[in-house]
């Protein structure tokens, strides 16, 4: 009676990122997503699919928002959860990542979230992985950050339902962003036929236009009538040298602020996946203002994370001897 | 198969909307009715409109969806249409009618009945369905008069709808695990 997923979406087993998903496994994630909602309202805010389960959240990376949520989540679910943080752990000493993953394996892991600064990190563990074991990528290196761009999704959906008529503008800087490139993908597989990046050059990947973007110099223009303005943190940690003036310059030129946002339908939303510069990349009065769903954003990401998890572990085959 | 058409399947709503009635007359306060989805739903919407203005409720129906709370998610993976649960007011203190169209091995009301202990602490849970069929596994049993059938195995009954209701008969040959079939 109840199917896994819709019938023309193969089971997904991992999520290393959102290239190559199917409309439909896009749209069974956020209609999952959308049942976890409610349960963050409840007295009781846990539900017992995935008890007995053990999910470790494996961050290489610093990160504040997208752990708590991962555990959240995971804890909403009944799993278990251990979260190794690389600076206290093993590998600091030398471990392998391989040496690492058998040693969670040996512990009954059965899913693994992994965070990165190697593109390509969350793959490796997916293709060593034991069968049993799901891999969500939480971040690798510049490559993708998918469940931050399906939480993105489902944001923009509670607000705007027809992607076939949006326009999004993706503004700042796309060359660090992983969170960017998992956007675009996602937006053009649920049919978004107007998507824009803003940024300086310095700032955007080469080729950036083979992922179906339209590119602008100038903020201004980018924003114009759109429906969705997506600002990224500019992510200084990872720039060298002279790629960007100063701060204040750059907000100058590209900072998302009250004026300029007016540019954007009226009913525009703005999105930031966090966490923000005040005033680098977005004026406080924007971030805090009527059109901002950047706090939305967070409480769908456990929601997101949970309809992950739940068809992701759901799919796998069960361990031997608890079937 | 059609097993009750229309007129029949509302002859039964109507039957169960007296027993609840008579039940919750004096009560001091009205009842809150929750359906299991999607069959339990309709019938606890059709049971709310019959006994709206008899037992002055003050919340329509509810529903919960007991995808997250099923025993079986080894084995049938997890469901995508899932529909989020409504129960939009507090549970704590109320006296919940649970309706269900068929109540088979008593594993799905016993999933609702988690769920419901999750939004609060309701002062009791009564069970109304449509139907019993044999098969429970449970200590589980309607708290209001239902109709009683014994099924063969590889039979099931399912309450269509919304619009119109009729309670169909379906055979499929015996299932491989037949002992958590939900129903």
């Amino acid at each position: 009676m109840m199917r896994p997923n819709p019938p023309d979406a193969p089971p997904l087993r991992h999520l290393l990122t959102t290239d190559g998903l199917s409309r439909p496994q896009i749209v069974s994630i956020l209609d999952l997503a959308e049942s976890f909602l409610p349960v963050g309202e409840r007295a009781v805010k846990k539900v017992p699919l995935l008890r007995g389960k053990t999910v470790v959240n494996l961050f290489f990376e610093p990160s504040t928002r997208t752990r708590m949520t991962f555990e959240l989540a995971a804890k909403r679910l009944s799993a278990d959860v251990l979260n190794l943080e690389v600076g206290n752990s093993s590998t600091r000493k030398g471990e392998t990542l391989l040496d690492t993953l058998q040693n969670l394996e040996a512990m009954q892991m059965d899913m693994l979230v992994v965070r990165h600064a190697e593109s390509g990190a969350a793959d490796f563990f997916a293709r060593h992985a034991a069968p049993h074991v799901s891999v969500l990528n939480a971040g690798d290196g510049r490559h993708a950050h998918p469940t931050q761009a399906l939480l993105d999704m489902f944001t923009i959906r509670r607000h705007k339902r027809d992607f076939t008529q949006l326009a999004v503008a993706i503004v700042g800087d796309v060359a660090h962003s992983r969170v960017a490139r998992s956007q675009i993908h996602a937006l053009r597989i649920l049919g978004v036929p107007d998507i824009r990046v803003v940024a300086p050059r310095t700032l955007l990947p080469t080729a950036i236009e083979s992922l179906g973007v339209r590119v602008f110099a100038r903020l201004e223009p980018a924003l114009r009538d759109c429906d969705v303005v997506i600002a990224l943190r500019l992510q200084r940690e990872r720039m060298q040298g002279t790629q960007l003036p100063s701060e204040t310059e750059y907000f100058r030129h590209y900072g998302l602020d009250p004026a300029r946002l007016t540019l954007a339908r009226p009913d525009a939303i703005v999105m930031h996946p966090g966490p923000i510069n005040r005033n680098v990349e977005i004026a406080s009065a924007v971030a805090d203002g009527p059109q901002s769903v950047i706090l939305e954003q967070v409480t769908n990401g456990i929601a997101v994370r949970m309809a992950v998890m739940a068809l992701t572990l759901g799919q796998a085959p069960a361990r031997s001897g608890t079937a | 198969m059609i097993l009750w058409d229309t007129p029949r399947v509302h002859a039964h709503i109507d039957a169960l909307a007296s027993a609840i009635a008579a039940r919750y007359a004096a009560a001091a306060a009205p009842p809150l009715l929750i359906g299991i989805h999607t069959g339990g739903a309709w019938l606890a919407h059709a049971l709310y409109q019959r006994l709206q203005d008899a037992l002055d409720l003050d919340e329509p129906a509810g529903s919960v969806d007991v995808s997250f709370y099923r025993d079986d998610l080894a084995r049938s993976g997890v469901p995508a249409q899932a529909r989020p649960s409504q129960v939009s007011t507090s549970v704590d203190g109320r006296e919940i009618v649970l309706v269900d169209d068929v109540l088979y091995t008593g594993r799905t009301v016993r999933a609702a009945m988690n769920e419901l202990f999750d939004y609060g602490r309701p002062a009791a849970i009564r069970l109304a369905v449509l139907v019993t069929r044999n098969g429970r596994q449970l200590p589980i049993a309607p708290d209001f008069p239902a109709e009683m059938l014994s099924l063969e195995a590889g039979e099931r009954i399912k309450l269509a709808g919304p619009d119109p209701l009729q309670l169909h008969l379906l055979r499929s040959p015996p299932p491989v695990h037949d002992a958590t079939e939900p129903a």
